[in-house]
């Protein structure tokens, strides 16, 4: 290419780069020099020896326990979520559909909704006295403490999650849907394949690279959840249901903030989100 | 028959989901209309206190300024986002060159640095040079995202190369080429991108909490957290002020809703 297109080229890419370097990359590499640093506040020393913080994060049983609670969140409410929004998807994908403009609005709604929002009517929807033990009372089930008991908080938490995101995930699973070749489909009936065994075997096969992109994204979403713990369960009851950026959040921003600790749990978070990214890549590439 | 009954299992499935979708939407709407002690009570029907709990609500917070914060972040972020990173994806097509696929696949990279890893950092830059409080620290990090690079390159593929050919060939500038026949025809991914963006500022929680410490300054989702954290919570109030922070992003999302669809499938092509 000529010499003056291709600095053109450079100069319109210029700003969106430099942006990028500036907000993501460069505090990425301060990160980590702050997190083998020690103090309170702004006055900060390196620590003895260099990686204190991250020694200290091993005996920290808050940290462990928001780490487990993460993990439960991303084991079980990941995998639910993506079957349920290619269902959707494949459901709305369906030629033959009514009302398909409905369905497709009513599902995606959830998604424009904000984290802080949402977290709230659930909040009031499973209060103690709220309308979710109203509804159980008339089948003549005994109240819940959804939010004081640790299992039913990570519970609605979840439920929570699956009803804000799926719908999301639909809208790429069924664009996906939308390139695949439908000849393959019609193929497969003809070979006398049922819509299950299409299903599984013809239609999630060509999906691999929107399954890859959603598990990642998803993954990253909930390694970083915050919104909900802070607002729908606020981390309880105790710390039970505390993601681990909400810890973060608590030992860098409230009351004695410590940089240097919180600078280490992040980079925590930082390797994991790599480390699954990293396997979910690889499993996904994987042909058969 | 069995056609049909699976038909039906289909049409079964739906119904429950939705359902499930737009009762708790359903749920906000009609708490605001009616008092604390009727929403605990599940009063499913609307009433008559909208009036009274807008009343109580814009006597407690100052919801107008919040309202006017939220939207000034979310337009100016998504005004500038679609300019540099509509303007970058179109060069790493139209400009393709070796070393900048390097750095593309750099920039994509970033995708993967949580925000958490550089939220406390991001915070000491901004206190350094004084602009804790202000709303342009909350756009700022906002802009440029490798998601959005991504999805105008993708979609520039589709964009035919003869056009701008053509358009050089009649003596038009690169920058105006861009301007004047790129951006109108790519409508959908800018709706797409603008349906995104505008949703992620509006919504964001976090970096707006992080970085806007006086109590004066605030959005709209940090409103609404504020408003039930008190001891005792009015929940027909909470519940107007929680729509009022919903309404916006769902309009834009109902307006634009059939462009956001064509753009994703442009780009995931």
């Amino acid at each position: 290419m000529d010499r003056r297109l291709n600095l053109t080229g450079w100069g319109f890419l210029l700003p969106a780069a430099l942006l990028i370097v500036i907000v993501s990359f460069v505090p990425m590499i301060q990160a980590f020099i702050l997190s083998l640093q020690t103090g309170r506040g702004t006055r900060l020393t390196f620590a003895d020896p260099l990686w204190y913080n991250y020694q200290r994060l091993l005996g920290d049983e808050i940290f462990k326990q928001t780490l487990l609670n993460t993990f439960i969140y991303l084991i079980i409410q990941v995998p639910i979520m993506l079957v349920l929004a290619m269902i959707l998807a494949s459901l709305l994908n369906n030629p033959r559909l009514k009302w398909k403009g409905f369905w497709r609005t009513a599902i995606f709604l959830p998604a424009a909704v904000s984290l802080v929002s949402y977290s709230l009517v659930f909040r009031t929807m499973f209060a103690n006295d709220g309308f979710v033990n109203d509804a159980i009372g008339i089948f003549g089930v005994e109240p819940v403490n959804w939010l004081g008991e640790p299992n039913t908080a990570r519970f609605v938490l979840i439920l929570g999650l699956l009803w804000r995101w799926t719908g999301y995930n639909m809208i790429f699973f069924l664009a996906g849907l939308q390139n695949i070749d439908s000849s393959t489909i019609e193929a497969a009936r003809i070979d006398g394949a049922n819509a299950w065994q299409t299903f599984w075997r013809v239609t999630v096969p060509q999906l691999r690279p929107i399954i890859v992109l959603t598990a990642i994204m998803s993954t990253n979403g909930t390694l970083q959840l915050f919104d909900e713990s802070w607002n729908l369960t606020k981390g309880g009851p105790a710390y039970a249901s505390m993601t681990m950026s909400h810890y973060l959040y608590e030992i860098s921003f409230q009351r004695n903030p410590n940089f240097g600790y919180g600078a280490a749990l992040s980079y925590v978070i930082l390797i994991l989100v790599a480390i699954l990214a990293f396997i979910q890549l690889k499993v996904g590439d994987k042909r058969d | 028959m069995i056609r049909k009954l699976r038909g039906a299992g289909g049409y079964a499935f739906l119904t429950i989901w939705t359902l499930f979708s737009l009762f708790p939407l359903y749920f906000m709407a009609v708490s605001a209309t009616n008092t604390s002690q009727a929403v605990l009570s599940s009063r499913l029907l609307p009433g008559l206190e909208l009036f009274n709990n807008a009343a109580k609500l814009f006597a407690a917070q100052n919801v107008g300024a919040a309202m006017l914060s939220s939207f000034a972040i979310a337009v100016g972020t998504t005004i500038l986002a679609l300019i540099v990173t509509s303007i970058a994806g179109y060069a790493f097509e139209v400009y393709h060159s070796r070393g900048k696929d390097v750095l593309m696949g750099v920039l994509l990279l970033a995708m993967m640095i949580p925000f958490a890893a550089t939220m406390i950092p991001l915070f000491q830059m901004f206190a350094k040079i004084g602009m804790v409080n202000s709303l342009f620290a909350v756009i700022i990090p906002a802009i440029s995202t490798p998601l959005l690079i991504l999805l105008f390159r993708q979609s520039t593929r589709s964009f035919p190369s003869e056009l701008v050919e053509a358009a050089r060939m009649d003596g038009l500038g690169e920058l105006a080429i861009f301007a004047r026949i790129y951006v109108p025809t790519m409508r959908a991914t800018f709706a797409a991108a603008g349906v995104i963006t505008f949703l992620t500022a509006w919504n964001n929680f976090l970096w707006p909490r992080v970085i806007l410490i006086k109590n004066d300054v605030q959005t709209m989702p940090m409103l609404i957290s504020n408003l039930s954290a008190g001891y005792v919570t009015d929940y027909g109030v909470l519940m107007l002020a929680v729509l009022f922070a919903s309404l916006p992003t769902m309009i834009v999302f109902f307006v634009l809703q059939r462009q956001f669809a064509n753009g994703i499938t442009g780009a995931i092509k």
